[in-house]
C-alpha cells in the first residue's frame, strides 16, 4: 500500500459514497489525480460533481471511503483540514467581501495575531511574489466591488495560493466569464500546472475540457463512469459518456414559415438611474419564427426583456397582436401573461422562481390566481400538485417530486420546471432569456427541442442569449444589440460568427 | 452548516433553549440570595396549579397569541412589525368608540362591532407605515416604532380631553355598557373556573384567528403572494405581484391582528379604555413569533409559555421576597436563548446528528 511520495497522486479517492436521504449523490467513487496536471471532472448538473468536491473540501463527510493526499490517508472533516492538507477551492459564487480591498480579502481568516498591520504587509510581499510567479497580476489595494468578475476570480485563486494550496479545485469557473476572460483564466491555470500545482476543474462544458485538461473523469448519476486522457477522446464521446446515450450537439429544425406579426416594437427607450439603457430599439416578430438577440451581456438585452415582460417601464411603442401595451407601469407581469406573453427570465434564481418554495408552488408562480389553480377562495393544491407531476413527467424532471423545494433540483431541472410553466400556458409570444445557462447537455437538447416545437406550433419566440453558438443555431433571424441599440438583423442561416462578432463589438458594415 | 432533522429543529431546539434559560434564571435567583426551588414551585402553582391561575395564564396567552400572529403575518411578507404595541392600543381606542356611543342590543352584536372596530383601527395603524415603506421607502422598523409613540400621545389626548367623563380624575373612559363573558361565566366551563377569572371568550377568537392566519398564508393566492413577496421582491414583481399592494395588505392584516388583542383586555378584562392598555404585549408578540418559528401553531404554544411566565412572575412578586422584576429577567433570558442564541443550540445539536464518519 505504501507508495513513495514522489510518484503518489496528488489526490486519491477510494470508494467514496455519500447519500442525502434516499438520493445517492456519490456511489463508490475512486479517482486518482496526478500531481502537476489539470484534471477535469465533467458531468451533467446533478451528477454528483459538486458533492464529491464538497467532500474533498470538508463541507460534507462521506458515508464511506477514504481520501489520500500525496499518498497519505488524510481525513478531511472540515475545510480547515482541507486547507492544511494543501487543498484550495474556488467556488462558482465567489466568497469575497465586496467593500474590502484585494489584500484584506486575501488575509481574511488567515490573519496572524491580533494586529492587522503586520499580516497585511506580510501578505503584500507574498502577493507580489505570487503575482510574479503565476502571472496573476492584481492591484492589492483595489476594492472588490470595483473589479470585474474575471479579476475577482483571480483574487479567489490568490486566496487559495496564499494559504499554500498545492491542489486547486475550481467549480464551474467560466460560468460567469466572457470568452476573453476565460482564455485568460486558462492561461493562468496552465501557468499553475507548469509550476507544479495540481488543478481540478469541474465543468459541464465540453469545449473547456478539450481545451485545457490533461485527464478527464466523467460522472453520471453519482457514479464515475470513465477516466480518460483528454488527447485520446472527443467531445462526442464525452457527451455520450455524460448522458449515457448519443446526444445531438446541434439543433435540428426545419426552415421557419413566418406568419402574421405578433410583436412590433418601435423606438423603445429605457432610462435607468440617469443612464439610457435602451436607445430606440425597434423590431418585428412574426408567428412561427425565433428571433435571437445576440450581444455581450449588459448591452440592453435584459432591459428589453423586462419591458416586454411588464417588469420595467419604458417609452416608445409596443404592439402585441395589434394591441398597444402600456409601458408606463400600469400593466404588470400578470397583465402581460393574460395578454399571451410567457417569460422565462434570464436570471432564474433571482426572478424566475422562489428557491425556498416547493416545485408545485413554483409551477403556480405568476399563474397563482388562474382559475384552474383555485377552488373558491383557496388554492387548489391537489390540482396544482397533479399538474406539477404531469409537467415533471412530460419534461423529464428528476426527481419527479412536486413537494421538493426547487432549490434542491439541479439547474437543468429547475429550468425545465420554469420552461414547462411558461410554455404550457400556450403563450402567443415567449420571451426566453439564457435558456440553457447552468443547464446540462441532456437538458439543453431537451429545452432547445421544446423551443423549436413551440415555434412550429406558430408561436413567436424572442430569444436572448450570450452564447453566440446557441443564438445562431436556434434562431431564424439574429438581431445584434450593442450599447442599447440593435446594430443589425441577419438571417441566421446565412450569417457567420465573424459578421455577428463585429456587430457585437459595435462595428457596422457602413463604417 | 450541518443539517439536523426537522423534529429536532421544531421540538428539541426550543426545549433545550428553555432549559438553558431556566438554568441561567436559577443562577440569577441564587445570586440574589433566594431559593430557586421556591421560585419555580411558586411560579408553577401560581400559573398552572389551579383553575384560578389558569384563568390568568390563559388571559395573557390570548393577548400574546394576537400580537404573536401580528408579527408572524408581517414576517412572512419580509416585514418586521415592531408596532404591535401602538396597533393594539389603537384597537382599544376603536373598541371604546364603538362601545361608548352606540347602545348595542346584545353582547354578541357588541362583540361583532368590537371585532370590526379594533381590527379596522389596528389595520389603519399598520397600513400607514406599510404605505410609507412601499411608496416612500421609509423603513418599517423605524416607522412602526414611531407610530407606537404617536399612538400613546393620541390616546392620552383622547382620554384626557375627549373621552374622560366630566368630573373623573383618572385619564380613562367611562365603563362600557356591554362586556363579553369570561370563561367563568360560561355554563359548563364555570364548573372548572369557579372563581371569576379574566380569561374570556376572546381566547376562542384568538384560536380561530390562528387557523385563519394559517389558512390565509398557506392556502390562498393572497397568502402565496405575501410569502413570495417576503422571499424575493424582484421575483414577486416578475410574477405580477404588486409590491405596494402586498406590503399594505400584509401590514393592515398584521395591524388588525394586533388591534384585536384589545377585545381581550379592553372589552373583556377592564371594560373601559385606560392608558397603556396593551402593557407591553405588542413587544412580547415579537418574542412569541420568534419562538413560535413564525408559524400560527407555534405561536399558540409560545404564547402559552409567555402567559405562564407572566402569570407565574406576578405570583413571585406576590408570595415570595423575590422582586417581581425577576419576571422581566426570566422573560429576557427566554427571549435571549430562544431567539438570539437559538442558532447556537442548533449547532450544538448538529454534533449529535452528524452522519457516520468516514471509515
Amino acid at each position: 500500500m505504501l507508495q513513495s511520495p514522489n510518484t503518489a497522486p496528488a489526490i486519491e479517492l477510494r470508494g467514496i459514497s455519500k447519500a442525502f436521504g434516499p438520493v445517492q449523490a456519490n456511489k463508490d467513487i475512486s479517482i486518482r489525480v496526478a500531481k502537476g496536471s489539470i484534471h477535469g471532472i465533467i458531468g451533467e448538473n446533478g451528477a454528483g460533481k459538486s458533492t464529491l468536491m464538497s467532500i474533498l473540501y470538508g463541507f460534507y463527510r462521506a458515508d464511506s471511503g477514504e481520501i489520500l493526499v500525496d499518498g497519505r490517508e488524510t481525513p478531511i472533516p472540515d475545510s480547515q483540514s482541507a486547507i492544511r492538507a494543501g487543498i484550495g477551492m474556488v467556488f462558482q459564487h465567489f466568497k469575497l467581501v465586496q467593500n474590502f480591498t484585494v489584500l484584506e480579502n486575501v488575509i481574511l481568516g488567515a490573519e496572524d495575531g491580533g494586529l492587522l498591520r503586520p499580516s497585511l504587509s506580510k501578505a503584500r510581499k507574498e502577493l507580489a511574489r505570487l503575482s510574479r510567479d503565476y502571472g496573476l497580476e492584481v492591484n492589492p489595494d483595489a476594492r472588490i466591488e470595483d473589479l470585474s468578475v474575471g479579476y475577482q476570480q483571480r483574487v479567489e485563486i490568490l486566496k487559495a495560493l496564499y494559504r499554500q494550496a498545492d491542489i486547486l479545485i475550481l467549480d464551474e469557473p467560466t460560468g460567469v466569464l466572457t470568452p476573453a476572460e476565460a482564455d485568460h483564466l486558462f492561461r493562468i491555470l496552465r501557468g499553475l500546472r507548469d509550476q507544479g500545482k495540481t488543478v481540478i476543474l469541474i465543468t459541464h462544458k465540453l469545449r473547456e475540457i478539450m481545451e485545457i485538461t490533461d485527464t478527464v473523469s466523467v460522472m453520471r448519476r453519482g457514479e464515475m463512469v470513465a477516466t480518460v486522457t483528454t488527447r485520446d477522446t472527443s467531445p462526442a464521446e464525452l457527451a455520450e459518456l455524460m448522458v449515457g446515450r448519443k446526444v445531438l450537439l446541434r439543433v435540428d429544425k426545419t426552415p421557419a414559415t413566418p406568419g402574421e406579426v405578433v410583436l412590433e416594437v418601435e423606438d423603445l427607450r429605457v432610462t435607468h438611474n440617469g443612464v439610457e439603457r435602451l436607445k430606440g430599439v425597434s423590431l418585428t416578430l412574426r408567428r412561427g419564427e425565433i428571433l435571437g438577440i445576440a450581444g455581450v451581456a449588459g448591452n440592453g438585452q435584459s432591459e428589453l426583456m423586462e419591458v416586454l415582460a411588464g417588469i420595467a417601464t419604458a417609452t416608445g411603442q409596443v404592439r402585441l397582436l395589434g394591441r398597444d401595451l402600456n409601458l408606463a407601469g400600469h400593466e404588470d407581469g400578470r397583465d402581460r401573461r393574460r395578454a399571451g406573453v410567457g417569460h422565462v427570465p434570464e436570471d432564474r434564481h433571482h426572478l424566475g422562481c422562489i428557491m425556498d418554495f416547493a416545485a408545485w408552488e413554483n409551477v403556480a408562480f405568476g399563474y397563482h390566481r388562474e382559475d384552474d389553480y383555485r377552488r373558491g377562495p383557496f388554492t387548489d393544491q391537489a390540482a396544482l400538485k397533479a399538474d406539477t407531476a404531469a409537467k415533471m413527467q412530460r419534461f423529464d424532471v428528476r426527481p419527479p417530486l412536486p413537494d421538493l423545494a426547487i432549490k434542491h433540483f439541479s439547474g437543468g431541472n429547475q429550468q425545465k420546471i420554469i420552461v414547462a410553466r411558461e410554455i404550457e400556458r400556450n403563450p402567443d409570444l415567449l420571451l426566453i432569456g439564457q435558456p440553457t445557462r447552468g443547464v446540462d447537455i441532456g437538458a439543453i437538447e431537451f429545452i432547445h427541442k421544446q423551443i423549436v416545437a413551440l415555434r412550429d406550433q406558430g408561436k413567436a419566440i424572442l430569444l436572448v442569449s450570450v452564447e453566440l453558438d446557441e443564438v445562431m443555431s436556434l434562431s431564424d433571424r439574429v438581431a445584434v444589440m450593442f450599447d442599447g441599440r440593435i446594430m443589425g438583423t441577419r438571417d441566421a442561416a446565412t450569417t457567420n460568427e465573424r459578421e455577428l462578432g463585429l456587430l457585437m463589438a459595435g462595428v457596422t458594415e457602413t463604417a | 452548516m450541518r443539517q439536523i432533522p426537522r423534529w429536532a429543529d421544531v421540538v428539541l431546539v426550543p426545549l433545550i433553549s428553555l432549559v438553558l434559560a431556566a438554568i441561567c434564571a436559577t443562577l440569577v435567583i441564587l445570586a440574589i440570595g433566594q431559593d430557586p426551588w421556591e421560585a419555580i414551585t411558586t411560579m408553577v402553582t401560581g400559573a398552572l396549579g389551579s383553575a384560578y391561575g389558569w384563568g390568568y395564564t390563559l388571559y395573557y396567552t390570548t393577548s400574546f397569541i394576537f400580537t404573536g400572529l401580528a408579527v408572524t403575518m408581517a414576517f412572512h411578507a419580509g416585514l418586521f412589525n415592531i408596532g404591535g404595541e401602538g396597533q393594539a392600543q389603537l384597537g382599544g381606542l376603536g373598541i371604546a368608540l364603538a362601545l361608548l356611543f352606540i347602545p348595542w342590543p346584545h353582547w354578541t352584536v357588541a362583540l361583532l362591532a368590537a371585532i370590526i372596530a379594533s381590527a379596522a383601527s389596528g389595520a389603519l395603524w399598520g397600513a400607514i407605515p406599510g404605505w410609507l415603506q412601499a411608496k416612500r421607502g421609509s423603513h418599517i422598523v423605524i416607522t412602526t416604532i414611531m407610530f407606537n409613540y404617536i399612538a400613546y400621545a393620541l390616546i392620552v389626548w383622547m382620554l384626557v380631553d375627549v373621552l374622560r367623563p366630566a368630573g373623573q380624575a383618572e385619564p380613562a373612559t367611562a365603563r362600557f355598557g356591554l362586556g363579553i363573558p369570561a370563561l367563568s361565566d360560561i355554563p359548563g366551563l364555570n364548573l372548572v373556573f369557579t372563581d371569576a377569572v379574566p380569561a374570556n371568550i376572546s381566547l376562542f377568537l384568538a384560536l380561530i384567528a390562528c387557523v385563519g392566519v394559517w389558512a390565509l398564508l398557506w392556502r390562498t393566492p393572497l397568502g402565496y403572494e405575501i410569502r413570495a413577496f417576503g422571499k424575493s421582491e424582484p421575483a414577486a414583481r416578475y410574477a405580477g405581484i404588486r409590491p405596494v399592494r402586498t406590503v399594505m395588505i400584509a401590514m393592515a392584516l398584521s395591524g388588525a391582528l394586533a388591534g384585536m388583542m384589545s377585545i381581550n383586555n379592553v372589552m373583556g378584562e377592564s371594560g373601559r379604555l385606560l392608558q397603556n392598555s396593551s402593557e407591553g404585549a405588542g413587544f412580547i408578540g415579537i418574542a412569541v413569533a420568534l419562538m413560535g418559528r413564525n408559524h400560527p401553531f407555534g405561536v399558540v404554544l409560545s404564547a402559552l409559555l409567555f402567559g405562564f411566565l407572566y402569570q407565574g412572575g406576578a405570583e413571585l412578586g406576590l408570595w415570595t421576597s423575590i422582586p417581581i422584576d425577576l419576571r422581566v429577567v426570566v422573560q429576557g433570558l427566554v427571549i435571549l436563548f430562544t431567539g438570539a442564541l437559538d442558532h447556537m443550540v442548533r449547532m450544538m445539536l448538529g454534533v449529535f446528528f452528524r452522519p457516520r464518519k468516514v471509515a
